[in-house]
């Protein structure tokens, strides 16, 4: 009878330690919005080790150019012209292929295309902020933007966001859904961020910055910035019944 | 490599996660906050359609903060099986699932009320780990600014009582009285479930 098969748990646990805390008080908004009761713990059923699949059928040309996919014909977005690339991989280093990928950003100015953004830098009327890509089947993806800028934002006196791109990131289960920032090397405001200092670990700090790749870079046109994105592994082996594993 | 080599045993630590933020909608539901013509149509907006097969339900609720405010930003996930108890995903290794059904939903909350809601239909039932059925839910993921990592939970529901007294996940509560925060209520395919963040009313979330 296929619905009483028992499934094998198999996704890595999380490492909450290594994860932001939920309750980070130097972040205000995360002391009314962290759960305080433990959190409960059971082995991954099918509930957490299937998850949504997006073809690349759903991708559009533009999709992954956000100078372009929100710009008038013949126009394109201001700013400083970058393309972000990397893999998706799991924590055993294995290619996470044909997952989808959303990217949003603030301008070149620091102004999010958003109603509740009210920042006094002007929007570009070439730029929405949005874009997604679906990895290939070595994992790999890659995005055109504009280089986003620092804004500021009320939490302390004087707290600025460094530049970042927000990522959002499916994996082949939903155990693996995640949302995370990237952030660009060198940048001062990474250190003093309050978000970004939700993190205790400086290792997993730097796993969110993005390396300049000089070699990659196309001359005349755009700066590279090289990020890999690691999703939770997980334990299929080939003594499970699952000889092509995931 | 050998076992007594000091260091990680897999090469990578999974990226650590960082709030989705108060604009979240920019990128995961444009359309929703005015950015138009970039995507037909935002994504898991529509679950069902006149194909799915399966009890149509809606369910309805907010998310609410320690204080007691509805989070107008949240952003909410559904993932369900159709209405065999099968999972629209190629890690689906017992059957092949409704093809009408995706079983994946998005809803950005109402930035007025803070409500969410979804047009769905009942989950079939899914086998735990040891083979027994789980009662009929749906998996939640909840991001929104505040929100460091994604919260995980569950909805059951109240009129699947006897599933629920059986479910194997809820034998895992050592405090009896949280199973309540995962039911929603109602019946006849309407359904409402509220999320508390903190506060006595704390709903369950899951390492899972
Ligand atoms: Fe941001």
């Amino acid at each position: 009878m296929k619905n009483s098969r028992p499934q094998a748990a198999n996704y890595f646990p999380r490492d909450r330690a290594w994860h932001p805390q939920a309750y980070a008080p130097g972040y205000k908004s995360s002391v009314l919005r962290a759960p305080q009761r433990p959190l409960i713990a059971f082995a991954n059923t099918l509930s957490e080790t299937t998850g949504p699949a997006f073809g690349h059928d759903l991708i559009g040309p533009l999709d992954n150019d956000l100078t372009l996919n929100f710009a008038q014909p013949g126009m394109s977005a201001i700013g400083e012209r970058v393309v972000v690339q990397g893999r998706v991989m799991d924590e055993r280093g294995q290619p996470v292929p044909n997952v989808l990928l959303e990217f949003w950003q603030a301008n070149a100015g620091g102004r999010y295309r958003h109603k509740k953004d009210n920042y006094l830098a002007p929007l570009d009327p070439n730029f929405g902020g949005c874009g997604r890509t679906v990895t290939g089947d070595d994992g790999t993806y890659a995005f055109r933007t504009v280089r986003p800028g620092p804004y500021p934002w009320p939490n302390g006196p004087n707290d600025w966001r460094p530049a970042h791109i927000h990522i959002s990131v499916f994996g082949h289960a939903f155990a693996q859904r995640l949302i995370t920032q990237m952030y660009f090397e060198g940048d001062p405001l990474i250190p003093r961020c309050p978000i970004v200092r939700t993190i205790n670990d400086p290792a997993a700090i730097d796993m969110l910055v993005a390396r300049l790749d000089m070699d990659a870079s196309a001359p005349m046109d755009s700066l590279t910035y090289r990020f890999d994105i690691i999703l939770r592994g997980s334990r299929s082996t080939l003594f499970e019944n699952r000889l092509e594993g995931n | 490599m050998t076992n007594v080599t000091p260091g990680p045993l897999y090469p990578f630590k999974e990226s650590p996660s960082q709030t989705a933020g108060p604009y979240v909608h920019i990128g995961l539901t444009p359309n929703f906050c005015g950015i138009e013509g970039v995507y037909d149509q935002d994504l898991g907006i529509a679950m069902v359609s006149d194909k799915t097969r399966g009890e149509r339900i809606t369910v309805e609720g907010r998310v609410f903060d320690g204080a007691g405010t509805p989070l107008k930003d949240v952003l909410v996930e559904i993932w369900q099986a159709d209405t065999d108890g099968l999972y629209n995903s190629p890690a689906e290794q017992r059957g092949t699932a409704d093809p009408a059904f995706t079983g994946w939903g998005r809803c950005a909350a109402d930035q007025t009320t803070g409500h969410f809601r979804f047009e769905t239909i009942k989950p079939g039932r899914v086998p735990f780990t040891d083979g027994r059925l789980q009662a009929p839910h749906i998996n939640i993921w909840i991001v929104a600014r505040g929100i460091n990592l994604g919260l995980n939970t569950r909805i059951y529901f109240e009129d699947e009582a006897d599933a629920n007294a059986a479910d194997p996940v809820f034998e895992r509560f050592e405090h009896k009285d949280r199973v309540a925060t995962l039911i929603a209520r109602g019946g006849n395919g309407k359904y409402s479930h509220d999320i508390h963040l903190q506060g006595p009313q704390e709903t369950v979330f899951f390492d899972i």
